[in-house]
């Protein structure tokens, strides 16, 4: 198969667009749709400090690996979660590409270890307040990636969510009518209080498929290893099922999100927005300050009983 | 006649296998009931399409995309 764009070799075919690429034109199409991403939705300027989010995995390094490729001012944040080997081998990998990618570019790599910090692992911390560890660790990660965030005055915080991340997460959210959610489900996430940053996910016009073969033609190294944590997760279902309707329907995941995302812009009801709806119930954490439904955050709440049973 | 068959190394969970070629990449994928849009093939370390053909003395690594997000 060759490539459309040009008289080499194809590496990757893509159905949902009718095409296939070779490497160098690979690259040339995702860099596009960043950036397509970032224009469209208004994530940020070049004048803007960027935060990435960054696991080790390909999505985040990748994103990474963009934005400084396409001039942007990207530092990255990782989490050190402290899951035994398959951290020390995720935060192996982000060190590498800091080294080899950012360094050269006067980026910087902020690191926090949640074991140094918080006095246990993710694992642990989890058991001790009796909470799935994945949704302990989605609060520990969202609470320092926003913390970090405000505390070095970056404009917005880019994560590596991608197409099939987003239409996975629709798909659950549809299927339990979980219609509260569904308003934070776009690709740019103002800051809708004071004490939130700003979140956006320029990958979201892109699969994980096509994401992984540019990771493999640049040479990002990334941890292709599942978090240990994840296995069983609902998400990795809903993907497959997903994965099953776009080999037999190229085009599924993209009609799938992006017209939601089109519907939700053309909604003219009354409902009330994001901000509106976040104005109205969030207030500052007694004991952190960052926005909270409650008198204390979950973070802080998390905290609290982890410590007390801790000592 | 030798038969040799193409070396095949699926990922996560890890997995070796020998294949007799030739064949293409998405009959491999089938053969082994993986679904093309949640994997990538690469044959001595160059990324491949599903219709290329695949023959025997190949190294196959076919790696999974999907995270659990």
């Amino acid at each position: 198969m060759r490539c459309r764009k040009c008289p080499t070799r194809a590496v990757i075919k893509i159905p949902r667009h009718h095409t296939a690429f070779c490497g160098p034109c690979l690259t040339e199409f995702v860099r596009t749709q960043v950036q397509r991403a970032i224009k469209t939705e208004r994530m940020f300027t070049p004048d803007d400090r960027i935060l990435v989010a960054v696991s080790g995995g390909k999505d985040s390094l990748t994103l990474w690996e963009i934005l400084l490729a396409l001039g942007y001012r990207a530092d990255a944040l990782y989490v050190d979660l402290g899951i035994g080997g398959y951290s020390a081998r995720s935060r192996e990998k982000v060190e590498q590409f800091a080294q080899q990618f950012a360094e050269p570019r006067q980026a910087r790599l902020l690191v926090h270890q949640i074991k140094e910090e918080e006095g246990a692992g993710i694992r642990e911390l989890a058991d001790l307040v009796r909470r799935p560890t994945c949704s302990a660790c989605g609060t520990i990660k969202r609470y320092h990636f926003n913390r970090v965030a405000l505390a070095n005055q970056y404009d917005v915080m880019a994560t590596g969510h991608n197409l099939d991340d987003e239409a996975a997460r629709l798909l659950g959210n549809v299927l339990r009518w979980q219609e509260d959610y569904l308003h934070k489900q776009g690709p740019n996430l103002p800051a809708s209080v004071e004490g939130f940053a700003k979140k956006v996910k320029p990958l979201y016009r892109l699969t994980e498929r096509e994401i992984a073969a540019y990771a493999l033609v640049n040479r990002i190294d990334y941890i292709v290893e599942e978090c240990p944590m994840a296995k069983g997760s609902k998400m990795l279902l809903y993907k497959d099922v997903l994965n099953r309707l776009e080999t037999e329907s190229p085009g599924t995941k993209q009609t799938f999100y992006w017209r939601f995302l089109e519907r939700q812009a053309n909604q003219t009801s009354t409902a009330p927005s994001m901000q509106d709806t976040d104005r109205t119930v969030l207030q500052p954490c007694r004991l952190c300050g960052q926005p909270t439904t409650a008198d204390t955050c979950m973070y802080c709440k998390m905290m609290a009983r982890a410590k007390s049973a801790l000592v | 006649m030798m038969h040799v068959s193409m070396h095949v190394r699926v990922n996560h969970p890890p997995k070796e296998l020998e294949i007799p070629g030739p064949k293409r990449v998405r009959e491999v994928l089938r053969e082994l009931g993986l679904i093309p849009e949640a994997y990538l093939v690469i044959r001595n370390d160059e990324l491949v399409t599903e219709d290329e053909i695949l023959r025997d003395t190949d190294i196959i690594d076919i790696r999974p995309v999907i995270s659990g997000g």
